[in-house]
């Protein structure tokens, strides 16, 4: 039982982290991203290439990995997303996922399709005891980084001026523009921190499950996606609770229901939520005025 | 009015000599082209006299000759056949691909330095382990006139592709799609390696002989067809042998990330060994994971967990003991597997796996039953023939049971009507990196 809520957990703040970026992409430019999986998997690559080839320190590879990121995350916006900003959102959606193929096409080149093992980054920290089960450091320390994403996340979007502005971009892009505000740049820069986060959510989710391929970040990214939905997409704190939520019902219902099923419970409360909650667990009820 | 019922009656026989192509050529072909072919044959052998040589070989490849073999006739195989391959060169199954493109290149260059008389030309396609990108790959194939397919590498491609070369009559030998589907209820479908069930049958068969536990998990991916067809002849397998399953559990490819739940059941059913029928990716995820959470069974994979130790960055102490049931080990001390192992670490800078071997066996099976049928049926040039007709050439080959072919993947490799290949199964275990035969 206790084994379980850690593994839970685990699988969960790993979901999190990643459902973290989506939600703040699309609270801000109100667009599914769905290239951000492959973000994470291009910042998962530059942290394995760091460590491994270059023989850089952890800490150096998050840092490169994340400006990498950043800087992928500024220019994917800037060529595919940028020229649609008047476009239908459905055409918006379709880019982002010919750009989530492209990512995944272009490491084909760079790095092929042979999978790589991620180097455990983490090796010397110690494994917590907690009633007879391990907690792994890697657990802990994305717990860690989620809660403080979280926190960091909120605190910029509420104080400071650009995550004003960023609200206010999210609320009426049109009187945004009249009071003065730059969207173009304030949309960049959702992206820029977005793709940051998917950096950072890339080495710890290579850390947790070391197998790096181009299609590492595909299904992670579609479970966050649920996860972000789940907790109410946009909303941070949602991100959060989403995502820890699903990975703790994947694995109850692995361990008390089916292996086989395990997808389906997941989904199936997903569905009983959104007919009970249609704005997800934390999100706002927006009332349309006619 | 008579002569247009004549010709009535003659196109329709045509045609439905036409329609059925492949389906029935088993039955009739080897007879009917055994007379006819066979005068000229004679006739022939005697000016060229240098097909000797050739037919010397053929008769070392195919030993153990039964009672009613047909005599020699010392025809000689000249041409060259158009051999295509279909596998993923790219995506996540790229490791099996590119490792039978190289097998398979190796042979083809072996074979054509043989005699300038008969070549092979070779004509790789990648499917990256997808159904539709595989027919894809076959109709570029059959645009360019390919004769017979050394392929395709992967079981659900494969199903997929033998339906489409079944209809079309074109002969598939597969060095790797292991399903019972890929052969079943087609006639022009061979494979090189086991079908699952007889890798089920014989992992759980080498467990119980060897006794090397009592109680058994088995983790398998049930969104897979490879996985879930030797879960199940296993299982079945364990319960007739008195093999005791304590825990049986899933995932998909969906979930293949998270196995602590797997792992967990199977510790708390005090499972001293657990069988992986599954693909060596997955595999090292849950070794790791294991190894995080101390439990420490033995491990007991099939095929598809050869290629683990070549993952880059991958821990491989943590596969150490690890056990798979494989045909193809690779430091056994046979010439024909000597030749292959140097050829391939010159060529490619690494040891061939059981993959690369059964690419390595497919051209050698498809040109010694081409010399099999020339020696029997005399001279056969396969420039330019139609792919059905050296689909009903092979056919009559593989199935007559006095051809046998020794390869790498095993000796004396005898085929059933429906295809399966018959061979010996070999296990090896991991130890210090590197496969050990047992």
């Amino acid at each position: 039982m206790l084994a379980n809520l850690i593994n839970g957990i685990s699988l969960g703040s790993v979901y999190a982290i990643i459902a973290l970026g989506y939600t703040m992409v699309y609270g801000i430019a109100k667009m599914l991203n769905f290239a951000h999986g492959d973000v994470i998997m291009v910042g998962g690559y530059v942290a394995f290439c760091s460590i491994s080839y270059l023989g850089w320190p952890p800490i150096l590879a998050v840092l490169a990995s994340v400006v990498v990121c950043t800087i992928l995350g500024i220019v994917i916006e800037g060529l595919a997303y940028k020229p649609l900003r008047n476009a239908t959102s459905l055409a918006v959606l379709i880019t982002a996922i010919g750009v989530s193929y492209f990512l995944q096409n272009a490491a084909l080149l760079i790095w092929t399709s042979n999978t790589k093992v991620f180097p455990n980054v983490f090796a010397n920290l110690p494994a917590i005891q907690l009633g007879g089960t391990q907690i792994a450091p890697v657990t802990v320390i994305t717990v860690l980084a989620n809660i403080v994403i979280m926190i960091a996340l909120t605190l910029f979007t509420s104080r400071t001026k650009m995550g004003k502005a960023m609200r206010a971009v999210s609320e009426d892009k049109g009187a945004a523009t009249l009071m003065g505000i730059n969207v173009n740049r304030t949309i960049s820069m959702t992206f820029a921190i977005g793709s940051g986060l998917a950096a950072i959510a890339g080495v710890l989710l290579c850390s947790a499950y070391p197998t790096l391929m181009p299609t590492t970040g595909a299904m992670p990214g579609i479970k966050a996606f649920t996860a972000a939905v789940f907790g109410g997409i946009g909303s941070i704190p949602g991100a959060m609770l989403g995502g820890v939520l699903l990975g703790v019902i994947e694995i109850f219902g692995k361990a008390y229901v089916s292996t086989q099923l395990s997808d389906a419970i997941v989904f199936a409360v997903l569905i009983i939520v959104l007919l009970v909650k249609p704005t997800g667990l934390l999100g706002h009820k927006i009332r349309e005025k006619v | 009015m008579k002569k247009k019922l004549v010709t009535l009656v003659l196109a329709a026989t045509m045609g439905v000599g036409l329609m059925a192509g492949c389906t029935d050529a088993t039955a009739d072909v080897p007879a009917t082209t055994g007379t006819s072919d066979g005068s000229e044959g004679t006739a022939d052998a005697g000016t060229t006299d240098a097909g000797s040589t050739d037919a010397g070989t053929t008769d070392a490849g195919s030993t153990d000759a039964g009672a009613e073999e047909q005599p020699s006739t010392g025809g000689k195989l000249t041409g060259t056949l158009n051999l295509g391959m279909i596998g993923p060169l790219t995506g996540g199954a790229a490791i099996y691909g590119n490792a039978v493109k190289n097998g398979e290149q190796i042979a083809v260059d072996e074979i054509n330095a043989i005699s300038s008389d008969f070549q092979i030309a070779y004509n790789p396609q990648d499917d990256e382990h997808d159904a539709e990108k595989s027919v894809n790959a076959y109709n570029n194939l059959k645009d360019w006139n390919v004769q017979v397919i050394a392929g395709t590498v992967t079981t659900t491609p494969c199903v997929a592709v033998s339906a489409e070369a079944n209809a079309d009559g074109v002969f598939m030998l597969t060095p790797s799609a292991s399903s019972p589907d890929v052969v079943n209820g087609k006639d022009n479908m061979f494979q090189v390696c086991f079908t699952d069930p007889n890798q089920g049958l014989a992992s759980a068969q080498y467990i119980v002989d060897n006794s090397m536990a009592t109680k058994v998990a088995i983790i398998y991916n049930n969104s897979d067809a490879y996985s879930t067809g030797i879960y199940q002849t296993f299982n079945s397998k364990a319960g007739e042998l008195g093999l005791e399953v304590v825990s049986t559990t899933t995932f998909t490819d969906d979930t293949a990330n998270d196995f602590s739940v797997q792992l967990g059941e199977a510790q708390s059913a005090g499972a001293d060994l657990i069988f992986l029928p599954i693909y060596y990716q997955p595999a090292s995820l849950i070794l790791q994971q294991a190894n995080n959470m101390g439990y420490t069974p033995k491990f007991f994979g099939v095929d598809g967990m050869d290629g683990i130790l070549t993952m880059e960055g991958f821990d491989t102490t943590l596969a150490e003991g690890v056990i798979l049931l494989t045909p193809f080990s690779a430091d056994a001390t046979d010439d024909l597997t000597k030749n292959f192992v140097s050829k391939y670490n010159s060529n490619y800078g690494e040891t061939p796996n059981q993959f690369a071997a059964d690419g390595y066996d497919c051209p050698y099976a498809i040109y010694r039953a081409l010399e099999y049928y020339a020696d029997k049926n005399g001279d056969l040039d396969v420039t330019g023939k139609g792919a059905d007709e050296i689909c009903k050439i092979l056919i009559s080959v593989f199935t007559d049971p006095n051809f046998s072919y020794d390869g790498v993947t095993g000796s004396d490799m005898v085929w059933t009507k429906n295809g399966e290949v018959n061979k010996a199964p070999k296990a090896v275990v991991i130890k210090d990196g590197v496969y050990v035969g047992l």
